[in-house]
C-alpha cells in the first residue's frame, strides 16, 4: 500500500508559529476523526457526536475549527510546543518540519513488535522570518492568515478525494484502526514527529544517519 | 438507473441527502452570524445529530430551507443555493458568497449507501465547517453590527452568480458520488469590495446597548414586496433545549444508525430509523414557486445579543461624552471633533433643560483673563467648570468687554481679545464658562495653570517690534551706517585673517 504524503509550507514570524501549526494539524484532525463506536452485538456499532469549536488566533488574523475535545488538544499542542521550543533552541535559521503521520498497527506474531504502516502523511515545513517593526508584523497577521487558508482548503481537496482509508474495523481490532483512548473523539492512529533543519539546510537526523552509516562503513 | 439500487437504499440516499442540504445551510448561516460556535462531543450517540456530528439547527433557518425545498430534493439542474449578503446601515447591500449544493449525473453504482456515502457527507460537512471559517465573508460576519449586517436568502433553482461582481473566485468543497449522482458542494465568493472601500468597517470598539434591530421594516400597508428582508432573530439556546425542539419537529426524524463490520458481501444489517413517506413528500405549496429563480426573500442575521467585537457607528451626536472615535475613523477629522467633542462639553450635564435653553460659550483659548476673575469657591466635582454659571461671569467677561490692548502687528494677535479695560454690554444671552485646564486645581498653588496660561499667552511685544520706535530706531541705524563702515574698512586686515582661519 502506498502511503499518501501532502506537504504544506509555511512562512511565520517566531509568535505565530504555534497557531499556525495547530490550525493546520486541528484542521487535518477534524476530519480524521470520528465519534467514538460502540460496539453491539450481531456485529454492528454506532457511532458518537462529534462537537466542533471555533478558536481564534491571536497572533494571526485567522480562526479554524478543531474537534470539540479538550484531551487531544491537549496532546497537540503539547507536540507543537515541543516542536517550536526545539526549533527556538537549535540555533538554525528557523527552519524546521512537523509531521502528522496515520498509520495502522499490523499485528505480528512474538517476538516481532507490531509493525506501524503509515497510510497519510502530512508534512508541514515551518520557516520562521524575524520582522523589523510592527508595521511588518501587522502585515504579516494578514498575510498568514490568508495562507492559512489557502492550505485549508489544499488540507479540504485532499481529502475529499476520498481515497484510501482504513476499512472499518472489527471490535477486536479497533485499536489497530483507531487511537480509543480518548474520552469523546476518536481519532485514527497518529503519532507526530518533527525536525529541525540546521543552517546547512540539512535535517538533524539525516545527519546523524550520515553519521552512523559512515562509522559502519569504516 | 436506479434498478439497480433497492428501495431501501433509495430511501435512505433521498434522506440522507435531505438531511445533507438542511445541516450545510445550518453550517453557513451559523457561520455567518458573527459569533464563534461551540458544541459539546457526545461520547454516545443521541439519535438526533445527522452524520455524527453536533450542528444545532436553528429553527427558523430550518424552517426557511425546507420551504425553499418544498419537499423536492437537489437535482439536475435543481441547486440549492444559499446566497449570502451583506446590508449596510445606509440601505445599501451586496452579496458576498453563494454556496452551492448540486447533483449531477455522474453516478458510482459500487459504493455502499449507508455507510461509505453517509460517512463521507460527514467529512463532507466537517469540510463545510473549516472553509466557511476560511472565505472573506467571515471575517466581515465577524465585525457585522450598527454599521451592517448580514443577510441570507435561499433559493432552489439555476445558480445565480452575477451578483457577485468581475472577479469573483469559487472554491470547492468537495464531492461525493453516490449511486443516483454527485453531490458536489461549492463556494463562489466575490472578491471587489470596491463599493465596501469607503465604508467604515474596521471598528474595533463596540458598544453596549445597542439594538440590532434597526433594519427591521415595518410593513407598509401590505404592499410589502415579495424579496424584502426578513429578519430572523435567533437567541442561543441550551443544547438540551435545542435537541428537544428539533425532536419536536423531526420527532420521527431519528438518526441512529448503526453500521455493520461485516465484510462488503455480505449483506449488511444497518438499519437507518425515519418516519413514515409521509415527512418525506411535502406536496410543494407552489410548484412554479419553487422553480421560479427570482429573489423570494432574504433573512437577517442577527442575535439578541450584540456581538462583543462588533464594530458600531458612533458619532458625536449620540455619545457626547465620548472624546474621540477610534482611531480607524476616516471620517470626520480628529480636530473637527474635539471642536465638536468640546463644544458639548459646555453643556452642564445637571440641567439638560437650561443647557439646551442657554447659549453655552467657552472662553476662547486665547482671551486673556485677570485671574480676579477666577472663581476661588472651585468645585471638586469634574466637569464642574463646564456648569453653567448664569449671568456671574457677564460683567467681566472679556468676550463681551475687550479689555485694552496694546496695538498689534501681529494678524494672530489682533483676532483676540487681549487685556484691556471693562466695560458693559448685555450679558443676558451668554453663559460664561471658566477656563479651567484638566486636573488642574487653584487651592495647591499661588498661580495655577490656567492663570499661567492665560497670564503668558499674550507677552508684551518686542521693543523693536513697536512701531512707534521702529521709525526712530531705523534712522538711527541709517545714520550711523557710515561710521560703521569705515570702522570696518578699517579693520579689514583682522576680518581677512579670521576667514583664513576658517579655512
Amino acid at each position: 500500500m502506498n502511503c499518501r504524503s501532502e506537504v504544506l509550507e509555511v512562512t511565520v514570524e517566531a509568535r505565530q508559529v504555534e497557531e499556525a501549526i495547530l490550525s493546520l494539524l486541528h484542521t487535518i484532525l477534524l476530519h480524521r476523526s470520528t465519534g467514538k463506536f460502540h460496539y453491539k452485538k450481531e456485529g454492528t456499532y454506532s457511532i458518537g457526536t462529534v462537537g466542533t469549536v471555533d478558536i481564534d488566533c491571536d497572533f494571526i488574523d485567522f480562526t479554524f475549527v478543531r474537534v470539540s475535545s479538550e484531551e487531544l488538544d491537549r496532546v497537540i499542542r503539547k507536540a507543537v510546543s515541543e516542536f517550536k521550543d526545539a526549533l527556538s533552541n537549535s540555533g538554525s535559521d528557523g527552519m524546521g518540519q512537523i509531521s502528522l503521520e496515520f498509520y495502522q498497527k499490523k499485528k505480528s506474531r512474538w517476538p516481532f513488535s507490531d509493525e506501524c504502516i503509515p497510510w497519510e502523511v502530512w508534512s508541514i515545513k515551518v520557516n520562521v522570518v524575524n520582522l523589523a517593526n510592527e508595521q511588518e508584523r501587522q502585515i504579516c497577521r494578514e498575510k498568514v492568515g490568508e495562507k492559512l487558508g489557502e492550505k485549508v482548503i489544499n488540507v479540504v481537496e485532499v481529502i475529499n478525494r476520498h481515497e484510501y482509508l482504513p476499512k472499518m474495523p472489527t471490535q477486536s481490532e479497533v485499536d489497530n484502526v483507531f487511537d480509543t483512548s480518548l474520552k469523546d473523539v476518536q481519532p485514527y492512529l497518529y503519532k507526530i514527529t518533527y525536525q529541525i533543519t540546521d543552517s546547512l539546510g540539512t535535517s538533524v537526523s539525516t545527519t546523524m544517519r550520515r553519521l552512523i552509516k559512515d562509522t559502519l562503513a569504516l | 438507473m436506479d434498478s439497480e439500487l433497492s428501495p431501501q437504499d433509495k430511501r435512505d440516499l433521498d434522506k440522507f441527502i435531505k438531511f445533507f442540504a438542511l445541516k450545510t445551510v445550518q453550517v453557513i448561516v451559523q457561520a455567518r452570524l458573527g459569533e464563534k460556535i461551540s458544541t459539546r462531543s457526545f461520547s454516545s450517540p443521541t439519535g438526533s445529530d445527522w452524520f455524527n456530528l453536533a450542528i444545532k439547527d436553528i429553527p427558523e433557518v430550518t424552517h426557511e430551507a425546507k420551504k425553499a425545498l418544498a419537499g423536492q430534493l437537489p437535482g439536475m439542474g435543481r441547486s440549492m443555493c444559499v446566497e449570502i449578503s451583506l446590508k449596510t446601515s445606509e440601505g445599501d447591500s451586496m452579496e458576498l458568497e453563494t454556496w452551492c449544493l448540486e447533483v449531477n449525473e455522474k453516478c458510482d453504482k459500487d459504493i455502499k449507501v449507508s455507510y461509505t456515502v453517509y460517512n463521507r457527507l460527514s467529512v463532507l460537512l466537517k469540510s463545510l465547517l473549516a472553509v466557511t471559517r476560511v472565505t472573506p465573508a467571515y471575517k466581515l460576519s465577524r465585525k457585522q453590527g450598527h454599521d451592517f449586517v448580514m443577510l441570507y436568502r435561499i433559493y432552489f433553482g439555476e445558480v445565480q452568480l452575477s451578483g457577485l461582481g468581475e472577479g469573483f473566485q469559487t472554491v470547492r468543497v468537495g464531492v461525493v458520488s453516490t449511486p443516483v449522482g454527485t453531490v458536489t458542494l461549492s463556494c463562489a465568493y466575490r472578491t471587489n469590495l470596491a463599493f465596501m472601500s469607503n465604508r467604515q468597517f474596521e471598528r474595533p470598539t463596540p458598544i453596549t446597548g445597542i439594538i440590532v434591530d434597526h433594519f427591521v421594516d415595518s410593513p407598509c400597508g401590505g404592499q410589502r414586496p415579495a424579496n424584502m428582508a426578513q429578519p430572523c432573530n435567533y437567541r442561543a439556546t441550551d443544547r438540551e433545549d435545542v435537541g428537544q425542539l428539533a425532536a419536536v419537529q423531526d420527532s420521527q426524524e431519528v438518526c441512529t444508525t448503526s453500521f455493520s463490520t461485516s465484510p462488503p458481501s455480505q449483506l449488511y444489517t444497518s438499519r437507518v430509523y425515519y418516519p413514515p413517506l409521509a415527512e418525506l413528500c411535502h406536496p410543494a405549496a407552489n410548484p412554479n414557486q419553487a422553480l421560479h429563480s427570482g429573489k423570494k426573500y432574504s433573512n437577517v442575521l442577527t442575535s439578541v445579543h450584540p456581538p462583543p467585537e462588533a464594530d458600531t457607528h458612533l458619532t458625536v451626536d449620540q455619545a457626547p461624552n465620548t472624546p474621540f472615535r477610534s482611531a480607524d475613523d476616516k471620517g470626520l477629522s480628529q480636530s473637527e471633533e474635539e471642536r465638536k467633542v468640546v463644544g458639548r462639553q459646555s453643556i452642564s450635564p445637571c440641567d439638560p433643560v437650561e443647557s439646551l435653553n442657554a447659549i453655552s460659550r467657552k472662553v476662547g483659548a486665547f482671551v486673556n483673563k485677570p485671574s480676579t476673575q477666577i472663581k476661588a469657591a472651585c468645585l471638586d466635582l469634574p466637569f464642574a467648570a463646564f456648569a453653567p454659571r448664569g449671568l456671574d461671569f457677564g460683567e467681566s467677561d472679556p468676550m463681551l468687554q475687550p479689555p485694552d490692548s496694546p496695538p498689534s502687528l501681529s494678524p494672530l494677535q489682533a483676532s483676540h481679545v487681549s487685556q484691556g479695560s471693562e466695560g458693559s454690554g448685555n450679558q443676558d444671552d451668554f453663559v460664561m464658562v471658566d477656563f479651567k485646564p484638566a486636573f488642574s486645581k487653584d487651592d495647591l498653588l499661588p498661580m495655577d495653570l490656567g492663570t499661567f496660561y492665560r497670564e503668558f499667552q499674550n507677552p508684551p511685544q518686542l521693543a523693536s517690534l513697536s512701531s512707534q520706535t521702529s521709525s526712530q530706531s531705523m534712522a538711527n541705524d541709517l545714520d550711523s551706517l557710515p561710521e560703521k563702515l569705515a570702522i570696518y574698512e578699517k579693520n579689514i586686515d583682522e576680518f581677512d585673517a579670521f576667514v583664513d582661519m576658517l579655512h
